[in-house]
Order: C-alpha cells, then sequence, then structure tokens
C-alpha cells in the first residue's frame, strides 16, 4: 500500500536480519517520500534501530531489498549509502569523542565535489541552527555535554547534504529544553526539504513532527497511518507501545 | 661505580639514535593497531626487507635518497599486498585470529629472504661517513643523521594526521569505524593505506638502521620483540607514547650495556614491560583517560 | 575466544563493534551430552574407543615396520604433538593463546639434562621428575604474571616471559651451556632394583607412545570435568563466568600450569630422544609453531593438535624434498591460507564429537 503520489526516496521492502540464531527483524516494509518525516515508534527491543542500521548499510540483510531513489542498495557498503545521500544520527550519538568539533562537522564536508565556497556556506549554516557548535568549534567532540554532542551528531549528518537523514531517539536522555529544540531541528530539516525517519520513543512529539507513522512490533510493521489520524490516546498506541 | 663521563654521553646519545629508529617502527605498528586491532607479527620483517630493497637500490643507484625511497615505497607496496590478501578476509573475526596470520606471514618473508638473500650478513656501508668531534670524543655523523630522519619522518606522520583530509579520516576510523563508513569515509581503503603507511615506515627504518648492524634475515625477529614490548608500554594505539617508550627503552638498555653484555641489556626491556603490566597495563605513557 | 564463526550470519560489515560483541555466542551453556541417551550414546563411545584402540595399535606396530629415519620422525612428532596438546588446553579449552610453551617445553628439556648430568648413573624418573617440576615452577611464575590480562596482552606477555628464559638460558653459559646447550647420555629404562634395559629405539618409541596415550587420557578427564567446563565457559563468555561467581585467575592460573606440566613433558621427551638440550628451543618461535599445529589441527579437541603437528612435519618432510631450500615458504602460506579458510582445522568439525 502506497499513501504517496509521486515514487518514494526510500524503499524497505521485506528485510530480514538475524543477530547470531536471533531474528530481529521478520520482513519490515516502509516508505519515506521526499521531504517526508516519517516516524518509527514501538517499544524497546522490537528492532527499530535495527531498521535504521539496514538501511544505512551498517547490519546485514539476509532478505529483502532496500531501494533509495529507486536504486537497490540492500548490500552496498555502509560509507557507499552515506555518499550517496542518506545520513545516519546514530541512538548513541558516537560523535569522534578526540576530534574537534569542527574535525567532526569535516567528516562529513570533506568530500569531492564540494567546493571551498560551499563548505563555508554549509558550515555557516550549521552555525546559524546551532549556535553552541560555533562556540565550541575548536573543543575536543568528548567535552561537550550530551545535549551538545546531540546537536553535533545532527550537524555532522547534514554536512553530507544527504536526502534524508536517520535519526535514532535523538531526545534520550535529554532535558525538556533540549527536547524541544531537537523538535525545531527537525522542523527545519522539513523545511529544507530533507526526509527524516524518526525512531523515538517520545510518542508525542513523535507524533506532532511526523506526517505519517509505522508501529513496529516483533520485527515487523503492525499498524500504519497518518500522524494527524492518531492520538496520544488511541486504542492503537495503548495496544502497541503500552502507553 | 664510576662511570666515565664520555662512556655516558656515547650511550645516551646510542640510545637516542637506537631510540628514534625504534620509535619510527613502533609508531607505525600502534597505527596499525590502533585502526585495526591488528597486531602485525610481520613487522620486524618488513623492517629487514626494507633493509634490504634499500641496499640493493643503493648499490644500483649510489644515491641514498633515491634508496630510502624506494624502501619506503616497495615495502608500503607490500604492505597493502599482505593487507588485502591477509588481513582483510580476517577483519571481522577474533584479533587473534590476525596475529596468527601476520605470524605466519612473518615465517614466509622471513624464509624468502633466506632463500633469496642467503644467511650471511651483509655489511653496508654508511652512506655518510665521517666523524665529528664530541669533546674530545668521534662521534660517526650517519647516527646522528638517521635519528634526525627518523624524527623528521615521525614529524611529518603527525603533521599528516593533524591536519589534511586524510588525517581526519584516519583518526575519524580510528575512533569509531562504524560510524567513519555511516560518514561516508571509505573505511576499507583507509585501513589498506593505514597499513602501507605502517609498512613503508618499517620499511624505512630498516634501510637506515642497516649499516649499523648489517643486514640478514633474521634481523627483524629482535626488532619484532622490541617493537611488541615499546609499543604495549607506550600503550597500544598511542603513537606519542611510543615515540617516549621507544626512546625511554633504549637509553635504558643502552646504559645497561655498560655493565652487561648487550645481549643481557635487553632484559632491561622485559623488566619495564613487566612493570607496565603490573601496575599501568593502559601504558606508562599514555595519559589516564578513556 | 571463538576462531570459529559457530553462527549463521554476521551483524555489520566492517567492524566488530568491540571486544563484547564478537559473533555472538551460543546462549546454551557447553554441557555433556546427556548419557542417558542410551543406545546412542553407547554407540558413540563404543566408536571412539575402536577407533582409539585402532590407532593405537597403529602406532605401537610402526617401529616394527618404518626404517629409521620415518621411526624417529614418528616419534618427534609424537613429541611435538603431546607440546601442541599441552597448548590446546589454554588455546582451544580455555580461549587463551599463549606464546609462552616454549618456555615450558624449554625447562623440562634443561630439567632432564640438569638431573641427567648430576645424578649418576643416570635415572628416568629423576629426570621426568625434575623436567616436570621446572617447568611447572615456570609455568606458575608466568601464569601469575600473564592471567590477569586478556588477550592480545595475554599472548604477548607470555612471548616475552618466553624471551627472557631464551635470553636467560643463552646468556648463562656456566649453567647452561650458553648457545652450545648440554649434551648427556640417554637413561636406562629402570625400576631401581629391580630391572634395567637400555632404551632402543623401538622401546623409546613405545615409552613415548605411553607417556602420549596416558598424557590424552588425563586431559581429556580433565577436560570433561567440572573443571574443564568452567575452563570452557571462561572461553565462552568470561564476563558472565566472572559474574557468576568463579574465581577466573585462579582457573586460569591452574589452566596455565596444568598445560606448562605437559609441555614440560614433552620437553621431557625430546631430551630423552635427542640426547641434549639447547636455547632454540626455547625462542619464542617454537611457541609459535605449537599454536600453527593446534590451528591446523583443530583447537579444542585435543588431538586434533597431534594431527596438526603431524601434518605440519610430514608436509615440511615431503615438500623439503621438492623445494630444498626454504620449503617453509609454502608451508607458512599453507598455514595462512588455513587460518583464513579453514579456522576450525583438520578435525576442528569433529570437535563436538570428540570432546564427549
Amino acid at each position: 500500500m502506497s499513501l504517496i503520489a509521486t515514487a518514494p526516496l526510500l524503499e524497505v521492502e521485506e528485510i530480514h536480519t538475524y543477530y547470531g540464531k536471533s531474528h530481529i527483524l521478520d520482513g519490515v516494509s516502509l516508505e519515506v517520500g521526499s521531504g517526508e518525516v516519517v516516524g518509527l515508534l514501538g517499544r524497546n527491543g522490537v528492532g527499530k534501530s535495527t531498521t535504521l542500521k539496514a538501511v544505512a548499510g551498517l547490519v546485514h540483510a539476509s532478505r529483502g531489498e532496500v531501494r533509495f531513489e529507486g536504486r537497490t542498495i540492500t548490500r552496498s557498503p555502509a560509507h557507499r549509502v552515506a555518499r550517496l545521500g542518506i545520513g545516519y544520527v546514530p541512538e548513541e550519538r558516537r560523535i569522534f569523542p578526540l576530534l574537534t568539533v569542527i574535525e567532526n562537522l569535516r567528516t562529513g564536508l570533506d568530500r569531492q565535489g564540494v567546493t571551498a565556497a560551499r563548505k563555508k556556506e554549509l558550515l555557516e549554516k550549521v552555525y546559524t541552527y546551532f549556535p553552541v557548535l560555533a562556540e565550541r568549534r575548536g573543543q575536543a567532540g568528548g567535552t561537550l555535554s550530551g545535549g551538545e554532542q546531540q546537536m553535533l551528531a545532527i550537524a555532522r549528518a547534514m554536512m553530507l547534504e544527504p536526502k534524508i537523514i536517520l535519526l535514532d531517539e535523538p531526545t534520550e536522555g535529554l532535558m525538556p529544553r533540549m527536547v524541544s529544540q531537537i523538535r525545531e531541528i527537525i522542523d527545519v530539516l522539513h523545511r529544507e526539504h530533507v526526509a527524516v525517519l524518526l525512531v523515538e520513543q517520545n510518542v508525542p512529539l513523535t507524533l506532532e513532527a511526523s506526517q505519517r507513522i509505522y508501529i513496529l512490533e516483533k520485527g515487523a510493521v503492525r499498524h500504519h497511518a497518518r500522524a494527524a489520524a492518531l492520538q496520544v490516546n488511541d486504542a492503537v498506541i495503548h495496544q502497541y507501545l503500552g502507553v | 661505580m664510576d662511570i666515565p663521563f664520555d662512556q655516558l654521553l656515547i650511550q645516551t646519545i646510542n640510545g637516542i639514535v637506537t631510540g628514534m629508529i625504534l620509535a619510527l617502527v613502533a609508531s607505525g605498528l600502534t597505527l596499525i593497531f590502533g585502526i585495526m586491532d591488528v597486531v602485525n607479527f610481520a613487522h620486524g620483517e618488513l623492517f629487514m626487507l626494507g633493509a634490504y630493497v634499500g641496499v640493493i637500490v643503493l648499490a644500483a643507484t649510489g644515491d641514498f635518497w633515491i634508496a630510502l625511497a624506494a624502501a619506503s615505497l616497495v615495502i608500503a607496496l607490500l604492505g597493502a599486498a599482505i593487507y588485502l590478501t591477509t588481513l582483510r578476509p580476517l577483519l571481522g573475526r577474533d584479533p587473534l585470529t590476525t596475529l596468527l596470520s601476520t605470524f605466519g606471514v612473518s615465517l614466509v618473508l622471513q624464509n624468502y629472504a633466506l632463500w633469496q638473500f642467503g644467511p650471511v650478513a651483509r655489511k653496508i656501508q654508511e652512506p655518510f661517513t665521517g666523524h665529528f668531534t664530541l669533546f674530545y670524543l668521534d662521534y660517526p655523523w650517519y647516527r646522528l643523521v638517521i635519528a634526525l630522519l627518523s624524527g623528521a619522518i615521525i614529524g611529518a606522520l603527525w603533521l599528516f594526521l593533524k591536519f589534511g583530509t586524510y588525517g581526519i579520516w584516519i583518526r575519524a576510523t580510528t575512533q569509531d569505524r562504524v560510524m567513519a563508513q555511516a560518514m561516508g569515509i571509505p573505511v576499507p581503503w583507509v585501513l589498506t593505506v593505514v597499513f602501507a603507511i605502517g609498512a613503508g615506515m618499517a620499511g624505512a627504518s630498516g634501510f637506515l638502521f642497516g649499516p649499523l648492524v648489517g643486514v640478514n634475515h633474521a634481523m627483524g625477529l629482535d626488532w619484532i620483540l622490541k617493537t611488541l614490548i615499546v609499543v604495549v608500554v607506550g600503550g597500544m594505539g598511542n603513537i606519542a607514547g611510543s615515540i617516549v617508550a621507544a626512546i625511554f627503552i633504549s637509553l635504558l638498555e643502552a646504559y645497561a650495556s655498560l655493565w652487561v653484555s648487550p645481549a643481557q641489556a635487553i632484559i632491561v626491556s622485559f623488566v619495564v614491560l613487566i612493570l607496565t603490566l603490573l601496575f599501568r597495563p593502559t601504558g606508562l605513557f599514555a595519559p589516564s583517560r578513556k | 575466544m571463538s576462531l570459529v564463526s559457530e553462527n549463521a550470519s554476521l551483524p555489520a560489515s566492517g567492524k566488530r563493534e568491540g571486544p563484547a560483541t564478537r559473533e555472538p555466542p551460543d546462549s546454551r551453556p557447553p554441557q555433556r551430552a546427556f548419557r542417558g541417551e542410551g543406545q546412542s550414546a553407547r554407540r558413540h563411545a563404543l566408536v571412539y574407543w575402536i577407533g582409539f584402540s585402532i590407532i593405537l595399535a597403529l602406532l605401537a606396530i610402526a617401529p616394527l615396520v618404518l626404517p629409521e629415519f620415518w621411526r624417529r620422525l614418528l616419534t618427534e612428532i609424537l613429541i611435538w604433538g603431546l607440546l601442541a596438546m599441552s597448548s590446546d588446553i589454554l588455546i582451544g579449552y580455555t580461549g587463551m593463546v599463549s606464546f609462552g610453551h616454549s618456555a615450558f617445553f624449554g625447562l623440562g628439556m634443561y630439567g632432564a639434562a640438569a638431573a641427567l648430568l648430576s645424578a649418576q648413573p643416570p635415572n628416568l624418573w629423576l629426570a621426568m621428575l625434575y623436567g616436570l617440576v621446572g617447568a611447572a615452577a615456570v609455568a606458575g611464575f608466568v601464569a601469575y604474571f600473564s592471567t590477569r590480562l586478556r588477550d592480545i596482552y595475554f599472548a604477548i606477555t607470555t612471548l616475552i616471559f618466553s624471551q627472557i628464559f631464551y635470553v636467560i638460558i643463552f646468556t648463562w653459559t656456566e649453567l647452561t651451556g650458553g648457545e652450545n646447550g648440554l649434551t648427556f647420555t640417554r637413561p636406562p629404562l629402570a625400576i631401581p632394583g629391580v630391572f634395567s634395559v637400555p632404551f632402543t629405539s623401538t622401546t623409546l618409541h613405545w615409552f613415548v607412545v605411553g607417556t602420549l596415550t596416558l598424557s590424552y587420557l588425563i586431559l581429556r578427564r580433565i577436560t570433561q570435568s567440572p573443571f574443564g567446563m568452567v575452563l570452557q565457559s571462561i572461553r565462552e563468555n568470561e564476563p558472565r563466568t566472572r559474574a557468576i561467581g568463579y574465581p577466573i585467575e585462579r582457573y586460569k592460573i591452574v589452566a596455565v600450569m596444568l598445560s606448562g606440566l605437559f609441555a614440560g613433558l614433552a620437553g621431557v621427551l625430546y631430551a630423552l630422544q635427542n640426547q641434549f638440550a639447547a636455547p632454540d628451543f626455547v625462542f619464542f618461535l617454537v611457541s609459535g609453531e605449537a599454536v600453527i599445529y593446534n590451528v591446523i589441527g583443530g583447537i579444542g579437541t585435543l588431538v586434533g593438535p597431534i594431527v596438526g603437528a603431524a601434518f605440519f612435519l610430514l608436509l615440511r618432510e615431503g615438500l623439503s624434498r621438492f623445494f630444498t631450500e626454504y620449503y617453509l615458504i609454502p608451508v607458512g602460506i599453507i598455514f595462512v591460507a588455513m587460518v583464513i579458510f579453514m579456522p576450525q582445522g583438520l578435525l576442528g568439525f569433529m570437535r563436538r564429537w570428540l570432546n564427549r
């Protein structure tokens, strides 16, 4: 079923993954359209992070297909997937602790075909959205606070000029003030026409920020709806998330 | 005990000279370990082959610098070849398999050298002859030159890593290989290049050190041992640490050789290693973070 | 440590995410097969012991039919096999790759030499005693320092210790004969007061076979005992075993000493066969060879390393006829290829079967 009119940017079709003998993803299918914000909800351990990792090429999908802009990328190595325009912000942030803020950004900036002028532009843009990073640009990533590291992780992914960013629980462990900052950033990405596949435990935020929602349970998609059609206290939410 | 000052001075300089060479070899080994968790047992053989390649090119061209460049480049390429054939397939597995694999490679390389060059050690002419006077002593120029050259190469490595895109890629890959991939860094390529760089450094040191002791197929064995000690004492993956450890241990050994034979002086490094493992296993000179 | 991926599919291409997450271990702990499985267990045991007896018989007959050269080679293979088997306790059962076995082997050798040179008439059992005590002492010493370390650091430390002993033996010429080593005469097979019969190469071979067989049976019994089970659980998942409450370090120390003891026994046998002791055997390369035999034959099987030693030494013998010099090059290449493509070794696929 496709709720989108035009060809989707990202298509995940019936992917299966294993970890040792455990069957983690048991046929996950979803789609993200150009510029769309799509939320992925579910209890802990159902496979939300694994889905993102499979798209990013960091986890091996033994069956199924992942297509990006029509091109199959299922077995492509992760660095090539990133270069194609898929940014990844992992659950633990994982900024490079011994690189400075600006060096962290450069891991995404220093690409072929990007002119010095464009690099400057991108940096300026990121500093505007994340002024704290501008302040701390010479500091080692490991010395930043949790919230600042989250900003850096997102900014770093933005340096790839991606068409879609995979966000894994960006608000986890953050103070409410930072949570609303993250919310704003997702809006900014949406305005910039960058698609977002958002994995979150924070249901209200996800419902607000996304256009569509998938709910995952036991390694497969169990429910799919427009975000507008869902409320926090809906039966469906209770059923799958026990909220 | 009365040690004449000039002896002490000579040993100090000897210690620094050997230390610099050892630092060059060790930083290559620790760089490789830091980025891919591989203890390259064949590192000593790369050192040895560098000496041979350098000797051959020196004999053919008569030019020291060309020989040095050749030693570094040829061994770097050999390193890349070794990595691609015997290490890349092992990357996802237990790191001890890479220890075994590089051990096997070291056997092959040692015997290859034995086959091609025979068992007799070759003496190489020091490219820069001449002594200079230090107080009232004669000290060979050449030794000073190799210490400086080693320092220069290490310095160049440091600059390369600190600035420039490739330096950032290498450091990022060392810190988090998975995220480096997710940022579009071509990690497989980076790993190959780093192995080649480490190998090239070993090759260069071999050639620089050659004139001091003569070149033979078993040189590598001594050096892998010393290098392993230095790398552990300095903190595995810690380049600065291994440089300091290399000089420290070499100085201690040089002083020790005032009292005991060189074969026994090596016990000093063993003792330092044991003390390190007992009290500061992450490395004597490693900063206490992580 | 697991040299083999025993699971269907690997996580990420590229990096294993940290020491804790190698291919994840089986969630079931290692267990003995249920003895109460009646027929199939009995049949298994029957097949096993029949096979065992056949091999034993072949080894016993061998010196009677083989020419002298091959006879000696076979005996040597068995001695190296014992060395390799001793290191399997560490590598295959406890998951600790040790490069220290040359020290244990060497001390066994020199211990025997000491006994044979100091006591008159030369006494076989005294030689064994000295050798075993020497090896055990060294093993205890090495164990004390290195067992608190893991993985690579353990391997490197044991390697360094090998070299420490090498240097000591090499330079302490008055005691050890230094570079030239020690020569001595072979003692007779004797029970004092009862009989004394000098060894022939055949009877020595039988003595070696007997010692090896006895060692194998002892080690097999140990690996199947509760102690052995704990060792294997340390190999599978050390943090978990520690969390359950086992004093890991103590188990490891015992494992190293046990391993060292049998390595020393191999050293004694070698001294008996060749009537000399030399520092070359304490050089770390000998440890490396033992590890090679383990990997080729299959770790965690006890007999695998013996097969590995046989394979390696026969291969070396065979290739040295074609390549006259530098036969170690193809041998080394084969070894590396096996590490990459056949990490379970020649007998690895029989691992579970052999351990029941």
